[in-house]
């Protein structure tokens, strides 16, 4: 093989191999799911009582670190929320979870909406019916003049009868 | 009374009953000299199963709640560790409990401070908030009954220990 040529095959092996290489270090770096801004306005710092976005203490610095880790490894945000729980306990969660007694914090309002509708439904109609006139909208009693009024239209008649 | 009024009384009733469950379970008030120190069980900051203060009853334990992201922690724990060499023993012994902390950073403290005595992680802060704890770090002496002896709100120094807690622990503090 002529010198030229061997220089020109071993080039090209050399920029494969640096291609392929490129490739599969590409594909072992893992994609982040989620990001630190997504999770801090879901979960709370422990120590400030807020969210962890609006936080600024050093436990929330710490937190945020462990936080871009987890995020920076590729791990989802249902991970990243297990692994805080695992180091804080429930209470680092800002959303309340959807069972035991967190779950009425996503039930309670519902059920007061419907007794609220069921109770302004039942009012209106009570309301319409009380400002209903007697005899509905003709203006005429339903059953007629009373026997004290029939007699006394009588006695009326009567002294005009001529 | 009418049906609408017993619906109005036990309607008032349930929103103050919340309110109020709602300041109790948020409220918490720092144990005093003479009560019952808490002693819930608790993971032990390297792993290996749980532990609590009730192991330790018959010895006097300085109980240091802390955590790793507080400088004032960094500052006394050279003289806990200190104190703890000096007077750890058969009668008396620190007890650290690692509170609102990641284990990670808590584990890493204790092995640049150097920290010999017992490790207690208390994540959710519970047994800080049954302590009364309104921050870190806080010490409380227990003594051998489990009763809380003193309460030290703050960080402590080699000399606050040599004076205030050696004369207490038996043999005037060695062990």
């Amino acid at each position: 093989m002529r010198p030229r040529l061997a220089l020109a095959v071993w080039l090209g092996v050399a920029v494969t191999l640096l291609a392929v290489g490129a490739l599969s270090a590409q594909a072992a770096t893992p994609r982040p799911q989620t990001s630190l801004s997504e999770i801090s306005a879901e979960v709370m710092c422990p120590v400030c009582g807020t969210l962890l976005e609006l936080a600024e203490s050093p436990q929330a610095q710490r937190e945020k670190a462990f936080v871009s880790r987890l995020v920076a490894a590729g791990r989802s945000k249902d991970e990243i929320k297990d692994a805080l729980v695992e180091e804080y306990g429930t209470e680092v969660l800002a959303l309340p979870q959807g069972s035991g007694f967190d779950l009425s914090a996503y039930l309670v309002p519902i059920v007061a909406f419907v007794i609220a509708a069921i109770a302004l439904a039942v009012g209106v109609l009570r309301w319409r019916r009380a400002g209903d006139p007697p005899g509905g909208e003709s203006g005429q009693a339903p059953d007629g003049p009373s026997a004290a009024d029939s007699e006394r239209l009588d006695a009326d008649l009567a002294r005009y009868d001529l | 009374m009418s049906a609408r009024a017993a619906i109005a009384v036990l309607s008032v009733l349930a929103v103050v009953g919340l309110l109020t469950f709602g300041l109790l379970s948020k409220g918490s008030s720092r144990v005093a000299v003479g009560e019952a120190a808490p002693a819930s069980p608790l993971p032990r900051l390297e792993g290996g199963g749980t532990s609590s203060l009730a192991d330790y009853r018959g010895r006097w334990v300085l109980v240091n709640i802390w955590a790793s992201w507080c400088v004032p922690c960094r500052e006394e724990a050279p003289a806990l560790e200190e104190f703890q060499r000096d007077h750890g023993g058969p009668g008396f012994t620190v007890l650290g409990i690692d509170s609102r902390d990641l284990s990670g950073d808590a584990r890493a403290f204790v092995e640049h401070y150097g920290l010999s005595y017992p490790q207690l992680r208390d994540g959710n802060g519970d047994t800080a908030h049954d302590y009364g704890t309104t921050g870190v770090p806080e010490n409380y002496l227990i003594g051998p009954d489990g009763r809380v002896r003193q309460v030290i709100v703050g960080p402590v120094d080699t000399e606050y220990l040599d004076e205030q807690v050696a004369p207490l622990l038996p043999g005037g503090g060695r062990s």
